[in-house]
Order: structure tokens, then C-alpha cells, then sequence
């Protein structure tokens, strides 16, 4: 066992609690505007979501693969390439296998592969959508007079707001951002493998169907982000997603930020109605005047805080979020890799087809199980030594829509089942994959939510709809990072602009708190 | 009203019927409840010089149990519950998020842990989501219990004809359960007159054979049944505010500019900014003294002449700034008075004000400006409500 860890101090600037990777940009951040900081990780492990998982001796994951979103502010204020961040892939193709049989190629960011130019302009147009959102994601929302309906007009100004669009485009982003991306591939395409190759993009991590409202902002909130430079751009990191998080802790220590894991906050001391720091689990107190949560807005808000400092309609909001997690986790470890996966490293997909994809939305809806569960797969060994022993490799693969909770039965009786319709569909698109299995897990969202503490195991850790996002996220009123207790901030996935490994919520929170604190010293007399 | 026969009987409105000359009956959260008996005067008067009884059965009640029931209720209410003991009758309001009133009632401290809040509309919904993550328990109990308000400088002396001895220790705002003949009794020195008066609480089995010694009392020649209008008066006079008169709960808002904050009505005695906890408003309340306090005032309005200043509009100089929520012309304070919201700048006693007063007679319909004087409230405390 190893040593209890203590915090070398009783005070600090600022407390961070919980050590995903937007808790360690967040920390990263205050350590380099000069604040003392100390975060605490309840596991072991650093990285939240994205922390190491070796779930057979030499196979090395973390639950979330592929590296889309960082945001390129982050890794420079962070300098994670001096840290070690590397890429293994920076810019992976994606393959779709046809619901029928055989494989369709949809390019890498600068190409569309075998699906040809309509593809490239449609993706060229959303990506010009895309980056009209992204400066507002990269900031924190506009601080609203009143609430309700001006939030979301909110969004329609937003638009209006970046004129270089031209009114055009501008009219149409207007069009489609409420609309469901079913409706928008429609309109654009005739086959349906890149159709669902699309709409499995837009829902991926949130419960919604490709018939949903709001899943053509889902996408584009998906594309806003960028890898390097290169909008659009699928990696995967050296290392795994927890290479990412390391870096990212390197950063932090970097910057003076104490790191201790393995002791989580049981609680948040409120003092004369602000926050005053957090209690450990042993009943020792650390005393700071900011207090930052990247835990989940429900563990925040109903646990660590408890409802007792908060307002009634805020805790009925809180109790009403949406974060039941729909997405599980597949690893196998293989001997060997079959024929149809031997190629270049890529993304490939099981996008199905609308009408599968939608039947699968309605399995998780009434808590059962999709007879065709939508994959994503990547093969990281291909061009990362370190995912798996020589000679071997990883298959690791997100399953959409799988229920948190089932309606019938539990996931002690019916895992087995399921593993074997996931088996069983990789393999008739991948035939001889079965053979080469040496080990396997599955995660599901419950699963999840036990390992990482995510309420509900949830991706984002609270749906990414028009109703939860921007002004709105995670309450109304609450964008600015700022909860309703003074000193205490929200900067994890639940906070705008959403989850995916993005580092935006963190970064956004810790700028925020600063200038907070910068507006209070100055108007103390 | 004619087809009163959706709404519910209370234990006594078989009791009240023979009395109700007038045939008005009300509705008040689902149940019948009377208007006016046969003259609304006369029953006012029986509040002011005699004993007046009304049938509060319909008031919804809630039974409040459990570990954590007094930080729950520190945490509802704006006003320190700690300090309510076993025994003691307490009136508090409670707020929303925004520091807007939700409603304001009585809560009875029965016992350690157990209390009971009465109100007049229905609140579980607010209440068991405030009591998230607390170890309680809340029950509405309105079924459990009838009630009587028994108001008036001669309503001691009833009770103890009826043989509840020692009721003349009972002070104001306390508690006692109590048996009479094997009846068992919760009296509360409490009411909505400002008068002398008690309210009993009962379990509707013995609705009748409370009701029988009541009237076979011999002071029961001065007593009167009242109805809700009578009430209404006796109210006004003592300066309480009726939901959804003279405010609206928060949570029946549809505009959020008519919510209203305890400052605003007046309440701030039942707002305690010192007492350690947090309750549900705190925050926003805070902000709000320190924006400078609130941005309209209720205040109470003497008016020239006898019209009462039913909704009529106020003025200062051309300028309109406020308007009556409540009016009427006292006969025990010979004073037209009048309950109003003012813009604040305005609430300051003493500020003379202009109230628009329409009064219909024959079909026509007259218009006086008259001149409104901000004024104490309560209007009428007479020194025997205490004593
Ligand atoms: C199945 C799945 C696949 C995914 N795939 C991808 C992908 O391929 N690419 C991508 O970009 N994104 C992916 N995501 C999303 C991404 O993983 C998350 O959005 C992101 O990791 C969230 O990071 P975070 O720092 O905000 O929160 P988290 O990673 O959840 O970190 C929160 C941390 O807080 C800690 N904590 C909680 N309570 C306490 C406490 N009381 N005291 C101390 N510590 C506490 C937790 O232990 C945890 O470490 C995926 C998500 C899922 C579920």
C-alpha cells in the first residue's frame, strides 16, 4: 500500500476537486496565474475518464479513444507538446462498414475517400458552421439579464454575430441547428451508410436518436473542435487518451499545482455563505476561498455541496439533469489482427442505417438492449506500440446506446448476452475477430459512472441539449462557471461548453475565477 | 353559488347550513366554505364586541416529523425556527430561489421534531423539494383535522364556560393540547382577526360534540357564526395579508415582476439575515438589501372620506405609483383604510398620496381623486389581543 497522502498545507489559493483532464488544466491554469493550489482525485489515478486503464496484463486504454476536440488554446497555454504530448495518428480516416456488407471509405479531414465530393462540400460547409460556434465555446456565454427565452434568441444573436459567414450561410445555420441531422442527411445524401455515418457522430455519448431534435448542433459541437490545427481532425494519442491527462499533470506540477490522489472531498465547507474549502474524508479541513468542482454538476451540487446551500428550484434543476449516460465500452485484447482491420490505422464505424440507428434509440429509451448496437472502433496498437504487448493488439470500441438502467432484468444477467450480440455483430463484419480474443470487458454506463464517478456514466456528463448547453449549462443563470455559493466554481464537462476532451470547461472556469477575483479585489475599499 | 355540490363538506358545514341564511357559499381549496351567513356586518361586529365562530376546516395543514425536521424548517423559513419551542406557535413566510414570498403561514412546534404548518394553499410540492437530502417527513394532514376560530374579546370567556380551565394562562402564540370531555384538543392563541381569539383543532369525529358545548355555553347568545367577507374586514384592520389579494405566491407568479419579497410586503420581521444557516432566498435577499432594498413597499393607507378605495390607482402628483390591494371603511377606526403596494420613495409614513376612486351608484359610476395618507399598520390592535 502505498503511504496516506497528506496536503503539505491546511491553506491554498484554491482548491481543485477531481483530477480529469479539465480538472488539470483548470489547476494548470490558476498554478500559472500564481495561486497555490492543491487538487484532490478521488482514485487513484489522474485522468478521470481519460485515466490508464490496463484491463489485460500489456493492454493499455483509457474509456474515451480518439483525440478530436482539444482545443488548440489549451494545449499552449498548457505547452502539453513540452509535457509529451504526442500524437501516434494525427489525422486517422474513417471507414464505414455497410450495414449489407463490405466497407465504404470517408476520408480523413481533408478528404472524403470513396464517398466523393458531395461528402467534402457537405463537410466543408458544417465545418464553416462549426467554426462560427467555436469562438463561443472556446468562451464563457454572455452573461444574460433575464433568463428563459432570451437565452436561447441567444443563439440566433450569436450567429448573427459572425457576420463573415455572409447572410447566406448565416441563414442557413439557422435553418439547421435546431434541426435533426436525420432531416439534414436527408436533404444531402443518397446512401445510406454515409448517412448514418453522419447521424452516428451527431449522437454519439447523448441519448437521442437521429430523428431528435437538436442532433445537427450535437454535430457540430462535435466538429467545432480541432486537433492541431487541422479542423476536423481524428487522433490518437501516444499513449492513450490518459498520455493526454499526464501531460496535462505535467503541466499542472509545472505550475506549482499539489496533486494528490487517491483522497477525494467528501464535502465543501461553507462559511458565512461562501466557500471556504473542502473536508477530507478523515474530517480534516482545507481551507481555501475558491473552491473549483469538476466532478459532475449531480455530485457537485446534491453530494460534495449538498442541497442544504442551495435554493429549491436550483436543487429541483440539479435533480432534473439530464446525465443518464447511453454509451458502454468494449475492449478486447487480440492476438492477432484479422484481414479486415489490418490495413492503415482508421476510425471504423457500424453506422448501420438511419432506420437501424433510430430502432437502436428506441431500445435505450424504453431500457432495452439495440439488437443493432452502433460501434465506433479503433485499433490504437496500429500505431502505438505502447497500447498493447509486440505482436499484439487492442481493439477498443464506444457502443451507443446502451442504457444506464435496464427495464428488464440487470446488467449482472444480461451483460453476458449483450457481449455476444456485440461479438457477434463485429465478427460478421470482421470475420476471424472472435479467434483472436485473448481477453475482453465491456463497460457499461453504470460501470462507468462506478469507475470514474460521472453521475450516470454519462460522456458529456449531462446531455449537450439545446436546453442544457451554453447560457443554460448546467442551470440557467449558472454559465459563467460561478455557482450560487460565492468562491465556488463548476469547470468539468457538466459546465459549458460540454464534455469531450476538450479542456475548454476548465480552461474557461480557472480564466473566469481569476478575473472574479480580480473584479472583487479591486472593488474592496 | 349553485352547483356547490363538487366541492366538499367540512365536518361542520352540515352544522353551519341552518344558519346560513344567505345561502353563500364559498369555495376554498375544494371545500365549502360561507361567504356570508346573512349580514356581513353584524358578523363583524361579533369579531370586534363578541365572539365570532368560523369554520377554518378547509386551511391546509402539514404534519412535519423526522431527525432533521428543525434545520428543515430553518431552511424553509426566512425567520430563525430555531427558536420556536415546544409549545409555541410561530408565523414565517418562505421564499423561492429569487427571494420571492411563496406564501406565509403558521407553523405549530407539537413536540421535538414534530411540528405542524398551516397555510392556505396547497405547498407539498414546494416543501418535500426544499426537504431534498433532509430526514424528514411531510404529511398533509388536512383531512386529519377540523378547526374552528373562535375570534373576539368575549371568545376566553366561551371556552372557559365550556370548561377548558386554565385557557386564561395560554399566551399569545402558544399551544395547548388539551381534553375536553374526552375530546382531545389543540387550542392555539393564533387568528386572522388581530383580536383576542383561538383557533381549535380537532379530529372531525368530534366535530358535533365540540360544536354542542359550544352553544349550550351561556355566552353563547353572543355568538356568531361569521363568514369569509366579515373575516376579510376584521383582517384588513389588523393590517394581515391575504395570498393571492395582496400578493401572489411565487410559484403562482406568471409574471415574475408580481412576485413579491418579504421586504416588499413588509415581512421583514420574518426575515432573519443573521441567523447562521442558509434558507432557501438568502442569498438573493442579501443582494437585494444591499441593491438597496426593496423597490416597492405594501404599506397601509388612510383615505379621505367613506368610499372604500377598492383598486384604485395611486398618485403622486401625476405620477402613478401604486395601487390598493385591499380597502375598506373601518367602523371601529371610523378611518377609510386601505392596504397598497407603492414604488418605494413613497412608503415613508406620513407621504401623502392621491387615490383614483370609482364608485358605482344607480349605474353610474362616479370618480373622486382623494387624498391618501401613508399610515402604521395594524390599523386596529386593541390591547386585550395580547393580555
Ligand atoms: C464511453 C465513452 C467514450 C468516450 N469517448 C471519447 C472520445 O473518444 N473522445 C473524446 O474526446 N471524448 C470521449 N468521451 C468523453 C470524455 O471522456 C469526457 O467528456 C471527459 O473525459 C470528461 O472530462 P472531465 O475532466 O470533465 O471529467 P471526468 O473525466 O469525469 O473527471 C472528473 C473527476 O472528478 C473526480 N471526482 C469526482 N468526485 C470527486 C470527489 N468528491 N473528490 C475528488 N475527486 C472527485 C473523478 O474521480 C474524476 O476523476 C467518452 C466518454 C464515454 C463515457
Amino acid at each position: 500500500m502505498s503511504p496516506a497522502m497528506t496536503p503539505a498545507r491546511s491553506r491554498y489559493d484554491a482548491v481543485m476537486i477531481g483530477g480529469g483532464h479539465n480538472g488539470l488544466v483548470a489547476a494548470a491554469m490558476l498554478g500559472k496565474a500564481g495561486k497555490s493550489v492543491l487538487l484532490l482525485e478521488g482514485s487513484d489515478a489522474i485522468g478521470g475518464m481519460a485515466a490508464s486503464r490496463e484491463f489485460h496484463p500489456g493492454f493499455r486504454t483509457a474509456i474515451p479513444h480518439l483525440l478530436y476536440q482539444l482545443h488548440p488554446a489549451v494545449s499552449r497555454a498548457l505547452r502539453l507538446h513540452r509535457h509529451g504530448l504526442r500524437l501516434a495518428a494525427a489525422d486517422l480516416p474513417t471507414i464505414a462498414f455497410r450495414q449489407e456488407g463490405g466497407t465504404l471509405a470517408l476520408g480523413d479531414s481533408r478528404g472524403a475517400g470513396d464517398a466523393g465530393a458531395d461528402l467534402l462540400a457537405f463537410r466543408q460547409r458544417l465545418a464553416r458552421f462549426a467554426r462560427a460556434l467555436a469562438p463561443a465555446l472556446a468562451r464563457t456565454p454572455p452573461r444574460l439579464r433575464t433568463r428563459d427565452l432570451e437565452s436561447l434568441a441567444t443563439l440566433g444573436r450569436l450567429a448573427l454575430g459572425v457576420r463573415w459567414l455572409g447572410r447566406e450561410e448565416m441563414r442557413e445555420l439557422l435553418r439547421v441547428i435546431g434541426m435533426n441531422v436525420a432531416d439534414l442527411v436527408e436533404e444531402n445524401f443518397a446512401d445510406p451508410t454515409i448517412k448514418a455515418a453522419i447521424a452516428l457522430d451527431a449522437v454519439i455519448g447523448n441519448a437521442m436518436g437521429p430523428r431528435s431534435p437538436n442532433t445537427v448542433y450535437t454535430l457540430l459541437y462535435r466538429l467545432a473542435g480541432k486537433t492541431g490545427h487541422r479542423a476536423g481532425a481524428i487522433a490518437l494519442p501516444k499513449g492513450s487518451m490518459a498520455a493526454v491527462a499526464e501531460a496535462m499533470a505535467a503541466a499542472a506540477r509545472a505550475a506549482g499545482v499539489e496533486i494528490l490522489t487517491g483522497t477525494s472531498a467528501a464535502r465543501i465547507l461553507v462559511k458565512d455563505g461562501r466557500s471556504a474549502g473542502v473536508v477530507l474524508p478523515d474530517g480534516g479541513e482545507i481551507a481555501s476561498d475558491l473552491v473549483l468542482s469538476s466532478a459532475d454538476p449531480r455530485r457537485t451540487f446534491l453530494e460534495i455541496l449538498g442541497p442544504a446551500a442551495l435554493d429549491t428550484n436550483f436543487v429541483r434543476r440539479a435533480r432534473s439533469w439530464r446525465d443518464r449516460g447511453t454509451t458502454g465500452k468494449l475492449h478486447l485484447a487480440l492476438n492477432g489482427l484479422p484481414a479486415a482491420l489490418a490495413g492503415a490505422p482508421a476510425r471504423y464505424l457500424l453506422p448501420g442505417t438511419l432506420a437501424t440507428l433510430e430502432r437502436a434509440f428506441d431500445s435505450l429509451k424504453y431500457g432495452d438492449l439495440p439488437e443493432r448496437p452502433p460501434i465506433e472502433i479503433a485499433i490504437p496498437s496500429l500505431a502505438d506500440p505502447s497500447a498493447a504487448p509486440a505482436g499484439k493488439h487492442l481493439l477498443s470500441a464506444i457502443v451507443q446506446y446502451v442504457p444506464y438502467r435496464l427495464a428488464e432484468g440487470d446488467w449482472s444477467n444480461r451483460r453476458t448476452g449483450f457481449v455476444e450480440t456485440l461479438l457477434g455483430t463485429l465478427e460478421a463484419h470482421i470475420p476471424g475477430l472472435r479467434a483472436q480474443i485473448l481477453a475482453q470487458e465491456f463497460l457499461t454506463p453504470a460501470d462507468i459512472e462506478r469507475m470514474t464517478g460521472a453521475s450516470g456514466g454519462h460522456w458529456h456528463h449531462g446531455e449537450i441539449a439545446l436546453d442544457q448547453v451554453w447560457m443554460l449549462r448546467p442551470q440557467p443563470g449558472m454559465a459563467r462557471y460561478a455557482t450560487p455559493v460565492p468562491g465556488l466554481y463548476l469547470c468539468g464537462a457538466g459546465a459549458h461548453p460540454g464534455g469531450g476532451i476538450t479542456g475548454l470547461a476548465g480552461y474557461n472556469a480557472a480564466r473566469q475565477a481569476i478575473a472574479d477575483g480580480r473584479t472583487k479585489e479591486r472593488s474592496r475599499p | 353559488m349553485k352547483n356547490d355540490v363538487n366541492l366538499l363538506p367540512t365536518p361542520f358545514t352540515e352544522l353551519l347550513r341552518p344558519h346560513n341564511l344567505a345561502h353563500s357559499w364559498e369555495r376554498w381549496e375544494g371545500k365549502l366554505s360561507v361567504g356570508v351567513y346573512d349580514n356581513d356586518v353584524r358578523e363583524y361586529f361579533a369579531i370586534r364586541n363578541a365572539v365570532s365562530l368560523y369554520d377554518t376546516s378547509p386551511i391546509t395543514q402539514y404534519r412535519i416529523t423526522g431527525r432533521d425536521t428543525a434545520r428543515f424548517l430553518d431552511r424553509l423559513m426566512a425567520r430563525d425556527m430555531t427558536k420556536c419551542r415546544v409549545g409555541q406557535a410561530v408565523y414565517a413566510c418562505w421564499c423561492d430561489d429569487a427571494g420571492k414570498v411563496v406564501e406565509d403561514g403558521t407553523v405549530f412546534r407539537l413536540g421535538d421534531g414534530d411540528y405542524l404548518i398551516n397555510v392556505q394553499e396547497h405547498n407539498l410540492a414546494w416543501f418535500e423539494d426544499t426537504a431534498y437530502g433532509f430526514e424528514v417527513s411531510i404529511e398533509d394532514v388536512t383531512e386529519d383535522y377540523c378547526s374552528l376560530a373562535l375570534q373576539g374579546p368575549l371568545s376566553r370567556r366561551l371556552l372557559e364556560e365550556i370548561g377548558l380551565s386554565g385557557i386564561a394562562d395560554l399566551k399569545f402564540f402558544r399551544l395547548a393540547q388539551t381534553e375536553l370531555e374526552g375530546i382531545p384538543l389543540l387550542v392555539a392563541r393564533t387568528g386572522f382577526t388581530g383580536d383576542l381569539g383561538y383557533e381549535l383543532y380537532l379530529a372531525p369525529r368530534d366535530a358535533e360534540r365540540l360544536w354542542n358545548l359550544l352553544w349550550a355555553a351561556p355566552i353563547a347568545v353572543r355568538l356568531v357564526p361569521i363568514g369569509s367577507h366579515a373575516l376579510n374586514y376584521a383582517r384588513i384592520e389588523a393590517g394581515f395579508l391575504q395570498v393571492n389579494t395582496d400578493f401572489i405566491g411565487a410559484e403562482h407568479c406568471l409574471r415574475p415582476s408580481q412576485r413579491r419579497s418579504p421586504f416588499e410586503l413588509g415581512f421583514d420581521w420574518l426575515v432573519d439575515l443573521k441567523k447562521p444557516g442558509y434558507f432557501v432566498g438568502r442569498r438573493a435577499l442579501e443582494r437585494e438589501k444591499a441593491a438597496g432594498g426593496p423597490r416597492r413597499r405594501l404599506v397601509g393607507l388612510d383615505i379621505e372620506g367613506n368610499k372604500p378605495a377598492v383598486d384604485s390607482f395611486l398618485y403622486a402628483g401625476n405620477k402613478e405609483v401604486g395601487r390598493v390591494t385591499s380597502a375598506f371603511w373601518s367602523p371601529i377606526c371610523k378611518r377609510n383604510i386601505a392596504l397598497a403596494t407603492v414604488e418605494a420613495g413613497h412608503d415613508a409614513l406620513g407621504t401623502e398620496l392621491r387615490a383614483d376612486i370609482w364608485t358605482t351608484k344607480e349605474l353610474k359610476i362616479e370618480r373622486s381623486m382623494r387624498s391618501a395618507r401613508v399610515v402604521p399598520r395594524p390599523f386596529y390592535d386593541p390591547p386585550h389581543k395580547k393580555s
